[in-house]
């Protein structure tokens, strides 16, 4: 009997449209992930990435193909995962309190309850005083941490964190990147992360994916051996050199191929 | 560019009371040097006087309280249906477009012309008045609603769905809280509706109230009385508006302003 991974994706396709105007969005994707690891996902856009993603959370049906988890198949079977998106999506008329429990409340969970599962990772993140504050009235660093925390709290085995920290400058990036870690060695999380940074892929992950387009389908797949947490220096080691070397050609080669093609 | 200079608010409404006066001493010299023939405008002190006398009779309250009750059960019945049934046209898209060229033919419909129909219907009494107002209010309603439903962020929708919400837990948490501002604007707009309803249906047959003392006093040449009527009306009317305007306030604030424990 083969050995039964935690994640296990298995000859995805999925094709938007029909006749000339179809799109393979995503072709014979197969991969897997044991629990309490970090998987990276990386490519251009336009190359299934979020499609792959939707499949997962169950939030979209594949043509071909099946995702499950710990045995179980997630497809179409949405609440089964923490999803989080580039965009932080608050609730703009709930605090940051209502939003951060809203995965439970959701559950049956009563509010004051919720708050107090909750209040240990917005320690950790840094809400404790902001929870009585409106999405508004956050910067957009504190908005993501709370997202986070949101993401946490749905209690799932596995996250999926779709460019979660795109749209972020430089140095809030940095310091999210440092809570995420933390997080994820202390609590074991199992984390699908998508980004189009590489040297982000590198500091965070276990291992990484690379992803061509035009149809998605993965192209690299490379499992990094340092130590975590990665302070920003470990990006100068060899092997992490070497690595984004390689990603850095597979990805050109594939942009090339998308334009001439 | 010209600087604003900050406006004196205690200015503004000095000028503003000021006009009032101003306006109400023209009115009362002019009628009583004859420049105004006093037959067809009367004076302010002739309306106050004859206000005075129906006031002490009984009869301006009975018809006060006879119009404001039937503008108000009007537009709150109306009001109430009308948006239950936009929030409600979220749940079923079809529906939704089977009945919006409905909504907008039966918005363009002038009511009004309904009344001497529904007076026929329902007779002379209270309940014509508030059916009058309530079609006057119920389809504005129901649009204002459904604009709300519809400017929902199917992104936020996503996030829930990928929670495990179910569609009556998406439709509390985050339909009803979106299409709330455009359900509150409406109210502005319908408890002017609602009291024209409500006095044109005492115009066409009714024993009691302002609208029907209007028509009462202008058919027996009692001027002073029709401008009694019409004054009262008008103060009733922005007594109504500011309290739906302090209703908005409060629901707004509810809306933007709840406090996490």
């Amino acid at each position: 009997m083969p050995e039964q991974h935690y994640l296990e994706v298995s000859g995805l396709s999925k094709q938007f449209g029909t006749g000339d105007g179809a799109v393979t969005a995503i072709r014979d994707v197969s991969f897997h992930l044991d629990e309490g690891r970090f998987l990276s996902v990386i490519g251009p856009s336009g190359c299934g990435k979020s499609t792959l993603f939707n499949i997962i959370a169950g939030l979209m049906s594949p043509d071909a193909g099946d995702v499950t988890l710990m045995g179980e198949s997630l497809l179409m079977k949405p609440g089964r995962t923490g999803y989080m998106l580039q965009k932080d999506l608050l609730l703009p008329w709930r605090t940051v309190a209502d939003n951060i429990t809203l995965p439970q409340t959701l559950q049956g969970v009563c509010r004051k309850k919720a708050l107090q599962n909750a209040l240990p990772d917005a320690r950790a993140c840094g809400l404790e005083a902001l929870l009585h504050r409106r999405p508004d009235e956050l910067s957009g660093g504190q908005r993501q941490r709370a997202a986070l925390v949101r993401t946490l709290q749905s209690g799932k085995p596995l996250l999926l964190l779709d460019e979660p920290f795109g749209a972020l400058d430089a140095i809030t990036r940095l310091s999210l990147h440092q809570l995420l870690t933390g997080l994820c060695l202390r609590k074991g999380l199992t984390v699908l992360f998508v980004t189009h940074d590489v040297d982000e892929a590198l500091l965070l992950s276990d291992e990484v994916l690379v992803m061509g387009c035009q149809p998605g389908r993965i192209i690299g797949h490379y499992t990094l051996t340092q130590a975590k947490p990665r302070a920003i220096t470990a990006l100068a080691h060899p092997e992490m050199m070497q690595i984004k070397a390689d990603i850095m050609v597979l990805l050109e080669q594939e942009v090339k191929t998308d334009a001439a093609g | 560019m010209r600087q604003d200079k900050p406006i004196s608010r205690l200015r503004i409404n000095l000028w503003r009371w000021g006009l009032l006066a101003a306006l109400l001493l023209f009115w009362e010299l002019g009628s009583r040097t004859g420049l105004i023939d006093d037959f067809f405008f009367s004076s302010p002190s002739q309306i106050w006087q004859t206000a005075v006398t129906k006031w002490q009779s009984g009869q301006l309250w009975r018809d006060i309280s006879y119009t404001a009750a039937s503008t108000l059960l009007g537009f709150v019945l109306g009001t109430v249906t009308g948006s239950v049934l936009g929030l409600l046209f979220w749940f079923s898209r079809r529906v939704a477009l089977v009945a919006e060229p409905w909504m907008i033919v039966m918005n363009a419909l002038p009511k009004l012309a309904l009344a001497p129909v529904l007076v026929i219907w329902f007779g002379i009494g209270f309940s014509s008045k508030v059916v009058l107002a309530f079609l006057m209010t119920v389809i504005v309603a129901a649009m204002s609603a459904y604009s709300g439903v519809q400017s929902v962020d199917p992104a936020l929708e996503t996030l829930l769905i990928s929670l495990g919400a179910k569609r009556r837990q998406i439709f509390t948490r985050l339909v009803v809280p979106t299409a709330l501002p455009s359900v509150i604007t409406g109210l502005r707009v319908n408890i002017a509706l609602a009291m024209a309803g409500s006095i044109v249906g005492e115009f066409i047959a009714s024993d009691r109230g302002l609208g029907r003392m209007i028509v009462y006093a202008g058919t027996t040449f009692d001027l002073k009385l029709v401008w009694v009527g019409v004054v009262v009306l008008s103060i009733v009317s922005v007594l109504m508006y500011a309290g739906v305007v302090a209703l908005e306030k409060l629901l707004l604030l509810r809306w933007t302003a709840r406090k996490a424990n």
